[in-house]
Order: C-alpha cells, then sequence, then structure tokens
C-alpha cells in the first residue's frame, strides 16, 4: 500500500472531506499561513481558499464560540491550534459550551466539531508549549477525544470526526508527523471507541497512547530477546474508550502497564488502572504499572527533558519488573530508539 | 417598509404589546407559583426588563436567530415560543423545550429561531457570532442576535466577539441589556464608566443607547440595526438601559439586603415598559381599549393552559438522562 507522513494523512483527510462536503470550513492561528499547521493545512487552503480555510485572530475562546454558533446552523467547523496548551484559553467554551449545549437543548441542536490540537514536545518548548492535557477533556461527557498514533489512524480518526455529530478533541503529538506509514488513498473512517491491537502478546498488556506507542514497539522487541511477550493497545479514541479490548486483553496476560506521556495524578493511566482494577481484578497476576512524565511542569533544558519524558527503557525496566524469575541479562542494556533525534528546530 | 423611521402604527402597537405581556404574565404566574416547590430550578426574572426582548424580538423575522443569558425567559418568549414548552421545562417535565435537561437557564425553541442560552456570563456572544458567519458563508438573508448583560462587558468574550464580528462585517446585533447590576453588585464597582455603547467605537461599529422601557424605542434601533446587518455592513452595538425589579435569582424583591432602597426600586416600577407603552397607545389614539383588554385576556388564557400542561406533562424517565449527549 501507498505510504504517507503522519501530517500528509491529516492533510489528506481534510481534503477529501471538505471536497466532499461543502460545508466543511477550518480556522484558527495560522491555518492559512505558508507553513500551515505543521503543513496539515497547506493542500486544503490552497484547494478551498480564503472563505474556507482563513486566519483568525487570537482569541481562542471565542473562536471556539464561534465554531459552536456556527455547527448549529448548519456548519462542520475545524478549529485547530498549534499548540495544545492554547486549549486551555477555550475550555470555557470547549468544557460549558460544546460538550453540554447539545444536551441542554434536549438533544436538538448537536455540535459537530473538529478541534485539533498538537504537543509541542522538543526543543526546550517548556512548561506552556509541551503538555499533554487528553485527561481533561477525557474527563468531560460530551466530548469525544482522540489520538491517532499512526498516518492510517490519524487519517480514518480525522474523516470519522467529519461524519460525527459531537464535538471531537484531536491531540497530535508533532514527534509522529514525519513518521511514515500504510495509508489506503480512498476516503474510510475508524470508528470512535475501537482500539486496536499493534503487537499480540500473551505476558502483559501494554497500553500505550500517541507517541508512546513507538516507545512501546521499541520495548516489546527488546523484551522478546528476553522471553516476555507484550501485547501493545492503542485505544486511538480516550473518549469513548474501548474497555473491551483492554480488559480481553488483561484476562489474557493478567499483567498490565500503561504508557501514557502526561501526568499520573488522574491521568488517563489512573483512569485505565480504575478500570482493570474494577472490572477484571481476580485476572491480575501483578501490581499495574504506569509509565508516565515526571510530576512536575516541563523543563527546558535537554539535560532535564531527558529526565522528564519516559522512553522505551522505563517500559522495559518495568515488564523487567514483573517477571524478575525469568532469565535475562542486566549488563546489556539497549539504546532506545531516539526518536527525538528525527526531530530538530527551531520551533 | 423601512421599519426604523416608522411611526408607531396599530399593527405594531399590537404586537409590541402582545410580546411584553407574554412575557411578564409568564414571569408574574412564576412569582405565583414559585412558593408551590415544583418548580424546582433557579429562575432569574427578567420582570421590568422586558421592554428589550418585545423591542428587539419584535424587529426579526421568525427565521432570525436568538442567543441568550441566565434571564432568557423574556427573549425566548418575545422571539415567539411556546409557552407551553417553556412553563414544561420549569416543571422539569419531559414535555419540556430541552426535555427536563436544560430548566430556566437554558430555554430554547430551534424551530423559532431560539437558539439557546447560557449560564455563563458572556457565553453566547461567540455562539451569536458564529451562527451569523454561518449566515453569512451560506448567503442568507438573516441576522442573529447576542443579548447579555452589562457584566458581560466584563468579559474576554465581548472584547474578542466584537474585534471578530466587525473584521468579519457579520449580521449580528450585540444588545446589552444594562441594568447596572451583577446580582447585588453595581456597575460602578466594575467597569471605569457606564456608558456600554461607547464601547463600540472602538471595533469600529456603530453603538447607541436606548431606553430598554421604551419599547419602541428599542424596536426602531434593533430595525436599523437589523437593516444594516442585511445589506452586509455588519454588526450594531445596542445598549438598553433598563432596571431589574427583583432579586438577581428567584421571585422576590431585594431591597431589604440594603445595596439599593425600596423607593429606588418602587421608582423603577413606576417607569414600568407595559404602562409607558399603554399611556403612548392612550395618548396618541393608536389601539382601543378593548383591544388591549382582548390581548391581555389572550394572554392570561395562554399561560393558564401552560401551567395545567406542564403539571399535567410526564416527568422524563430515569433511562432519559443517557439520552440527547
Amino acid at each position: 500500500m501507498r505510504e504517507l507522513k503522519y501530517k500528509e494523512a491529516i492533510s489528506e483527510a481534510h481534503v477529501q472531506a471538505m471536497l466532499k462536503n461543502p460545508n466543511i470550513y477550518m480556522m484558527g492561528v495560522g491555518v492559512a499561513d505558508p507553513t500551515g499547521i505543521f503543513g496539515t493545512t497547506i493542500a486544503a487552503s490552497k484547494c478551498f481558499g480564503k472563505e474556507r480555510v482563513f486566519d483568525t485572530p487570537l482569541s481562542e475562546n471565542t473562536l471556539t464560540g464561534i465554531g459552536i454558533g456556527s455547527a448549529m446552523c448548519g456548519l462542520r467547523p475545524i478549529l485547530i491550534h498549534a499548540r495544545n496548551d492554547f486549549l486551555l484559553l477555550t475550555m470555557d467554551q470547549i468544557v460549558n459550551h460544546a460538550a453540554k449545549w447539545n444536551y441542554m437543548a434536549g438533544g436538538k441542536l448537536p455540535i459537530p466539531f473538529l478541534i485539533r490540537a498538537i504537543i509541542g514536545r522538543g526543543w526546550g518548548q517548556a512548561a506552556q508549549h509541551s503538555q499533554s492535557l487528553q485527561a481533561l477533556f477525557a474527563h468531560i461527557p460530551g466530548l469525544q477525544v482522540i489520538m491517532p498514533s499512526s498516518p492510517y489512524d490519524a487519517k480514518g480518526l480525522i474523516l470519522s470526526s467529519m461524519e460525527s455529530d459531537k464535538t471531537t478533541i484531536c491531540i497530535e503529538h508533532r514527534w509522529l508527523y514525519e513518521k511514515s506509514g500504510p495509508v489506503p488513498e480512498e476516503p474510510y473512517s475508524i470508528p470512535f471507541g475501537k482500539g486496536t491491537i499493534l503487537r499480540k502478546g500473551k505476558d502483559i498488556t501494554l497500553v500505550a497512547i500517541s507517541h508512546m506507542t513507538l516507545e512501546a514497539k521499541t520495548a516489546a522487541e527488546e523484551c522478546s530477546k528476553e522471553n516476555i511477550d507484550i501485547e501493545i493497545i492503542d485505544p486511538r479514541s480516550l473518549r469513548p474508550l474501548d474497555e473491551d479490548l483492554i480488559l480481553s486483553s488483561i484476562k489474557k496476560t493478567g499483567r498490565l502497564i500503561i504508557a501514557d506521556a502526561a501526568w499520573k495524578m488522574c491521568g488517563m493511566s489512573s483512569e485505565i488502572s480504575a478500570l482493570a482494577a474494577e472490572k477484571c481484578f481476580p485476572y491480575l497476576k501483578a501490581p499495574i504499572l504506569r509509565i508516565t512524565l515526571q510530576d512536575t511542569p516541563t523543563p527546558c533544558s535537554s539535560v532535564l527533558e531527558t529526565v522528564y519524558y519516559p522512553t522505551s527503557m522505563n517500559i522495559v525496566k518495568a515488564a523487567r519488573s514483573l517477571f524478575s524469575g525469568k532469565p535475562k541479562d542486566d549488563a546489556k542494556e539497549f539504546i532506545a530508539a531516539k526518536s527525538e533525534r528525527d526531530f530538530s528546530g527551531p520551533f | 417598509m423601512n421599519k426604523s423611521n416608522s411611526q408607531l402604527s396599530p399593527e405594531l402597537a399590537q404586537k409590541l404589546y402582545l410580546s411584553l405581556l407574554r412575557c411578564r404574565k409568564f414571569e408574574e404566574k412564576i412569582v405565583e407559583l414559585y412558593p408551590q416547590q415544583e418548580i424546582r430550578c433557579p429562575t432569574h426574572l427578567s420582570l421590568g426588563q422586558e421592554g428589550v426582548a418585545a423591542g428587539v424580538c419584535s424587529a426579526l423575522e421568525k427565521e432570525d436567530l436568538i442567543f441568550s443569558t441566565h434571564r432568557c425567559h423574556s427573549h425566548t418568549i418575545a422571539k415567539g415560543a411556546d409557552l407551553k414548552f417553556l412553563m414544561a421545562e420549569l416543571y422539569g417535565k419531559k414535555t419540556g423545550c430541552s426535555k427536563g435537561k436544560g430548566g430556566s437557564m437554558h430555554f430554547l425553541q430551534p424551530e423559532i429561531g431560539a437558539m439557546g442560552a447560557s449560564a455563563i456570563v458572556g457565553g453566547t456572544i461567540p455562539l451569536a457570532i458564529g451562527a451569523a458567519l454561518a449566515l453569512k458563508m451560506k448567503s442568507k438573508n438573516q441576522v442573529s442576535v447576542a443579548f447579555f448583560g452589562d457584566g458581560a462587558i466584563e468579559q474576554g468574550t465581548f472584547h474578542e466577539g466584537l474585534n471578530f464580528a466587525s473584521l468579519k462585517k457579520l449580521p449580528v446585533l450585540f444588545i446589552c441589556e444594562n441594568n447596572g447590576l451583577a446580582t447585588c453588585t453595581p456597575i460602578s464597582s466594575r467597569q471605569p464608566f457606564s456608558d456600554i455603547y461607547k464601547r463600540a467605537e472602538s471595533y469600529m461599529i456603530p453603538g447607541n443607547q436606548v431606553d430598554g422601557t421604551n419599547v419602541h424605542e428599542v424596536y426602531q434601533a434593533a430595525a436599523t440595526a437589523v437593516e444594516r446587518a442585511k445589506k452586509g455592513e455588519g454588526p450594531t452595538l445596542i445598549e438598553a438601559q433598563c432596571y431589574r425589579w427583583r432579586e438577581h435569582v428567584g421571585p422576590n424583591f431585594d431591597y431589604q439586603l440594603g445595596f439599593r432602597s425600596k423607593e429606588d426600586v418602587e421608582k423603577a416600577i413606576e417607569k414600568c415598559p407595559i404602562k409607558c407603552l399603554e399611556e403612548k397607545i392612550k395618548n396618541e389614539n393608536i389601539l382601543s381599549k378593548e383591544i388591549l383588554l382582548e390581548i391581555s385576556d389572550l394572554v392570561t388564557k395562554e399561560i393558564e393552559e401552560s401551567v395545567n400542561f406542564a403539571k399535567e406533562s410526564p416527568f422524563p424517565q430515569a433511562e432519559e438522562i443517557f439520552m440527547d449527549l
């Protein structure tokens, strides 16, 4: 199958959806500028012009409300933020309005709305340009939250959001943007609430979210050399969450590790742990382990960033700890896939 | 017809009077029924402020859209909502305008252009602008209206919204009901000057101030703004000065709290928008007394029917909590 980069898959999804549905429009700070949100909006901007792809004032909260109002009147807005962090300026309109309007209206006014936001990890982005805020949105009834990790999922989930009658928050990790993978040329959709098994295994269920799926794959390969067979699950959408897929895997393996590059406290890793404890406790053979960020804001210095972000090595160590009886060569440390080396500045 | 320059014709007088009475009697009925404790949600009454809702909404067509606030009864009623569905909503019934999910602060009826109300101050200003954007993108000859209070001027959405609407020349009316109070806090404690309409100038849009108790004056200002919006010339800010007769939330008066005097409230009630219109109708001999009585009886009947409908309607089933998400 043809391969596309993650960012190209997003771009293609936008163009195909907008060709099909004239009610879709796209706005945000920088969507029509020459860099086009890491290249994801350039093609749409060229194809559809300023009427349907337009730059905006720096008014994140009001822009969200404008999206909501237009969605009530038959349009399908896409609002894009170059950084996840900017969503914090717009929590009122997302949480108090987009998520609730249809409910408060007794189902009469659905809000079909896609909001994309990007995790800007790396190159010293520091505390306000690299946060992973998925848990804040996954907490809210009335929203859908997706975090595609592959080009295939990015295109399919974005196209699904264009058919959905709800507001969808799509959080993208920019270290995925240059990754390539097979993507069908024709439009297709991926249902929300359906995760995927990235690697089959029998010993440990490893739920990995977004960019952590890449670290998970590296870790699983390393562990397989030590006869630890890891099953990797990518939930793809966090709300709704594919509980059945996660639970059936845990029932098979009896062990659970969650890798979510976000904070541990009240995070997705807490939620998935609680799910396992509530619904398949008797199957668990070992404590649940969580691989998350350090409990601090993001530091700038590259040395501190290294301390802050978990890697495949953290996953391998966690997996080994669950099998301390299994044969392994502790001296043989491996070099984690340095995906960060693929990324450089200036911003 | 050039609505903005029209004299008060008998037809318009009748329309305005009917609209005012529907707003007034609906809320007077709430005051009467509230002690029964069957209306189990907070109600922010707009008694005394009906001139703004009636004046603006009478200048709109059915297809035009309005967005409202926590004090949304009169706006929704004046836009032409069916009182049965509103009253049933207050009673938490399945037949309510949002099936018992919204209550008093979230009245709506999309079929007649009432698109809902937010209990977050300033929350619907962007929504009204978004609706106007959709109207413009779809080349529809309609307008969108944001109702909000003086408190909303202090929110970012007001300034962000006026900036965007002016930039894009959107067909939207910004209607500020300036009752001078945020709960019990006077505007003088919150804003450096009280002429809200002057803020329009910095966004290069027209801003004007009207007497919110003079329904005809409100109507004329709104009609002018609608004409301008439909010609593609963009938004208008209208500040309608008015007075909240009752407490911030609930059916009672609040002068006993001491932040305003009983005399001030009574003076404001003397300047009742309905009374003002009745005097004008009488002085200029626009409508007969009989017609006014007929309208009044009609509205009384409509209110009674709405109460019966609400009381007799079923409550939602427990499983309905998961619907309409």
